[in-house]
C-alpha cells in the first residue's frame, strides 16, 4: 500500500479532486468555444453592425486567444466573478446566489429526512432478513428506484395537488422578494420527491452492506461473549457497515444536486434548476458554466468527504493505510 | 479454522458467478416472478410504442377539438394543449424515446466495458489514465452533462444520445472492471497470454463471456436510466421538435389543465413509469439470478 498514513492519503485525495475539477473546467469551458457563432452576435441579434458587435467582444474578451480567455475564466471563477448574464446583463454571482440558497435549503432538508430513514430502513431490513419488513421494503424500494424523479413528482401533484386530493400546493409560489421557507407547504411535495427519489437506493445499499457485517466473525464473536442484540447491533455491526454507506450518501447528496434540477422545474421552485433550464433554452453560457462548475465541485468534494468518512469510520480500513 | 481450508472448500462468490454462462443466469432470472412481470410490462410497453403510430386514430398533429376537451367519441382520452388528440399522441410518442435510450445504452454499454476491460487487463498505468478519465465524466450529474451539450448545439437527436451514452460509459466501465479484474488473474489468461493469443481476442474471447451476467445486469439498469433521462430532457423542453409527439414533451405540454383535462399527463407518466419499472424489475431478477443468492443490486 501506499504510505504516509491517513494524512497522506488526504492530501492525495485532495489533489486528486483538484486535478479532476481542473480537467472539468476545460470541458466546461471547451463547451462555449464549440458554440456555432459567436455570442457577441447572438446577444445583440439583428441590430449588430460591424462596430457594436467588434466593440461587444472586446467587453466580452473575445478578442482575445483562446488560452488568454480560459486563463480569466477561471481566474475568474476562483474570485467569484462569473461574468454576466448573457440574457439580462446582470452578473451571474448576484442573479444565481438566493437561488443557490433555496436549492441548498432544498437538497438540505431532502438529504436530512432520506439519509436517516434509508439508513433505517436498511438496517432494520437487513435485521428482519426475508421476513415481511424485509421483503416488502426490498419490493418497494426496488420499484420506486426506477421511477424517474420529475415522474414521481408529477404523480405526488396529480395524487395530492390536483385530481385525487387538493391538500398541497402543486406549485412552490415565492413572492418576489420572499424565500421558499416563509412558507412550508410549498417546500412539501418537492421534498418529497426528492425524498422518494433518493431513499430507495441508500436503503438498498445500507441493507446489503448490513447483512455483509452481520455474518462477520466480530458479529458472531459479539453475540457469543453474549451481549444484547441491540449492542450488537447499534455500537459493533452498525458503524462498519456504514462505511460503504458514506460512499452512497454522498453520491446521493450529489445526485440530489443533480435531481434538483427536473424536480425545481415540475414545482417551478425558484433556484438553480429553473437558472439552468433558462440558461440552457437561452443558450446563456455563462449561466450554465457557472452551474456546471458548482454542481461539479459539489459532487467532487462531497466524494472526497465520504472517502476520507469511509476511512475514519471503518475501523479495519485505518490499519490498512 | 486455518485460511488455507476456508478458501479450498467454499470457492469466492465472485468466482462462481463469472463463470456462470450467460444462458443459465437468464434461464434462472425467468424463473423469477418479478422478471416475468417486468418482462411483460417491457414487452407491452415496447409493443405501444413500435407499433402504436400504425393503430392510432388520428394523426399526432390533426386537431379533434377545443384544447383541453374532455374525452368524446372522436377523442377517447380527450384533447391535449392544443386540441390535439391525446390517445394518437400517446400512441406515437414512445417510439422516439425508446429508439435514443436504446442507442444511448448501447453506446455506453460497448464502449464502457471496452474501457474497463481494458483497464482491468492493462493493470498498469492506462488502467489509471481510463479510470481517471471516468472520473472526469463522473463528475457531473447524468442531466448536467446532456444540458451543458444542448446549451451549446441544441436539442439535436445524435446529441442527446452522444451525451446520455457518454454518461453512461463510465458507470458501465466501473462495473466491468471491478468484474474483470478476478477473472485476469485466473490461470486460462496467463495460458492464453503464453500461447500468444492476441490482446484483442483475450479480451474478446477470454474476458468478456465471463463477465455477461454483471453486463446483463447494467443494461437493464442503464436502459431504465436511459428512459428517465430522455423522457426527463423532453419534459424540461429538450426534445428533438417542440411539438413532436413524445410522452416527456406531453406531460410538461398538458399539467397546466391537469385538473380539468388530465388523460394528457396522467398517460404518458404512466407509460414511463411502467417501462422504467419493468427494465428495472427484470434488471433486479437477472441480478438475483446471477448472484445465486437473495441480494440487491451488486452496485451503482
Amino acid at each position: 500500500m501506499h504510505s504516509g498514513g491517513i494524512w497522506g492519503f488526504i492530501l492525495r485525495r485532495t489533489l486528486l479532486g483538484l486535478l479532476v475539477l481542473a480537467v472539468v473546467s476545460v470541458l466546461v469551458f471547451a463547451a462555449t468555444q464549440a458554440l456555432p457563432g459567436d455570442p457577441a452576435r447572438a446577444i445583440l441579434g439583428r441590430s449588430a453592425t460591424p462596430d457594436s458587435l467588434a466593440a461587444l467582444r472586446a467587453k466580452l474578451h473575445l478578442d482575445q486567444p483562446v488560452l488568454q480567455q480560459y486563463w480569466n475564466w477561471v481566474t475568474g471563477l476562483l474570485h467569484g466573478d462569473l461574468g454576466n448574464s448573457l440574457a439580462n446583463q446582470e452578473p451571474v454571482s448576484t442573479y444565481l446566489k438566493p437561488l443557490i440558497i433555496n436549492s441548498g435549503f432544498l437538497v438540505l432538508l431532502s438529504g436530512i429526512i432520506s439519509i436517516p430513514l434509508a439508513i433505517a430502513i436498511g438496517v432494520w431490513a437487513a435485521v428482519r432478513r426475508d421476513k415481511a419488513f424485509d421483503v416488502g421494503s426490498s419490493l418497494i424500494t426496488l420499484l420506486l428506484a426506477a421511477l424517474p424523479e420529475f415522474v414521481v413528482g408529477v404523480v405526488l401533484v396529480v395524487l395530492f395537488a390536483t385530481v385525487v386530493v387538493q391538500w398541497l400546493p402543486a406549485v412552490t409560489q415565492v413572492p418576489p422578494g420572499g424565500r421558499p421557507w416563509d412558507d412550508m407547504t410549498g417546500m412539501v411535495l418537492p421534498v418529497a420527491t426528492l425524498v422518494i427519489a433518493v431513499t430507495p437506493y441508500v436503503a438498498r445499499i445500507m441493507r446489503a452492506s448490513m447483512i455483509e457485517v452481520l455474518e462477520s466473525d466480530y458479529v458472531e464473536m459479539a453475540r457469543l461473549k453474549g451481549l444484547r442484540e441491540n449492542t450488537v447491533i447499534l455500537r459493533h455491526a452498525l458503524p462498519n457497515a456504514l462505511g460503504p454507506t458514506f460512499q452512497v450518501i454522498a453520491i446521493n447528496l450529489a445526485y440530489l444536486a443533480g435531481g434538483v434540477i427536473v424536480v425545481e422545474y415540475v414545482f417551478n421552485f425558484p433556484g438553480i434548476g429553473g437558472a439552468l433550464v433558462g440558461g440552457v433554452s437561452n443558450r446563456d453560457l455563462p449561466v450554465v458554466q457557472a452551474l456546471a462548475m458548482l454542481v461539479a465541485t459539489v459532487y467532487v468534494v462531497l466524494n472526497l468527504i465520504a472517502d476520507i468518512a469511509t476511512i475514519l469510520v471503518t475501523p479495519r480500513m485505518r490499519t490498512t493505510l | 479454522m486455518s485460511v488455507v481450508s476456508d478458501v479450498a472448500i467454499t470457492p469466492e462468490p465472485e468466482s462462481v458467478t463469472a463463470t456462470r454462462r450467460s444462458g443459465s443466469v437468464l434461464r434462472d432470472a425467468l424463473k423469477l416472478w418479478r422478471t416475468r412481470i417486468g418482462l411483460v410490462l417491457v414487452v407491452v410497453l415496447v409493443a405501444i410504442a413500435s407499433f402504436g403510430p400504425y393503430v392510432a386514430p388520428h394523426s399526432p398533429t390533426a386537431f379533434v377539438g377545443p384544447p383541453f376537451s374532455s374525452p368524446s367519441a372522436n377523442a377517447r382520452l380527450g384533447a391535449d394543449y392544443l386540441g390535439q388528440d391525446v390517445l394518437s399522441r400517446f400512441l406515437w410518442g414512445g417510439r422516439g424515446i425508446l429508439a435514443m435510450a436504446a442507442l444511448a445504452t448501447a453506446f455506453g454499454l460497448v464502449f464502457g466495458s471496452l474501457v474497463g476491460l481494458l483497464a482491468a487487463y492493462s493493470r498498469n498505468w492506462l488502467d489509471d489514465v481510463l479510470m481517471r478519465a471516468m472520473d472526469v465524466i463522473l463528475a457531473f450529474p447524468q442531466i448536467m452533462l446532456a444540458l451543458v451539450a444542448i446549451a451549446t448545439v441544441g436539442p439535436k437527436a445524435w446529441l442527446i444520445v452522444l451525451a446520455v451514452g457518454l454518461t453512461t460509459l463510465p458507470r458501465v466501465a466501473r462495473v466491468t472492471r471491478g468484474a474483470a479484474q478476478p477473472i485476469v488473474e485466473r490461470d486460462f489468461v496467463g495460458a492464453a497470454e503464453a500461447l500468444g493469443v492476441p490482446r484483442y481476442r483475450i479480451l474478446g474471447r477470454e474476458l468478456l463471456p465471463n463477465i455477461m451476467s454483471p453486463l446483463m445486469v447494467e443494461l437493464s439498469l442503464r436502459l431504465t436510466y436511459s428512459i428517465g433521462l430522455i423522457a426527463g430532457l423532453a419534459f424540461l423542453g429538450f426534445a428533438t421538435s417542440t411539438n413532436g409527439p413524445n410522452w416527456g414533451t406531453m406531460i410538461n405540454q398538458n399539467r397546466i389543465a391537469i385538473q380539468a383535462q388530465p388523460w394528457g399527463v396522467i398517460m404518458p407518466v404512466l407509460a414511463i413509469a411502467l417501462l422504467t419499472v419493468g427494465t428495472g424489475l427484470v434488471g433486479d431478477g437477472i441480478s438475483r439470478a446471477a448472484a445465486g443468492i437473495e441480494r440487491g443490486r451488486p452496485s451503482e
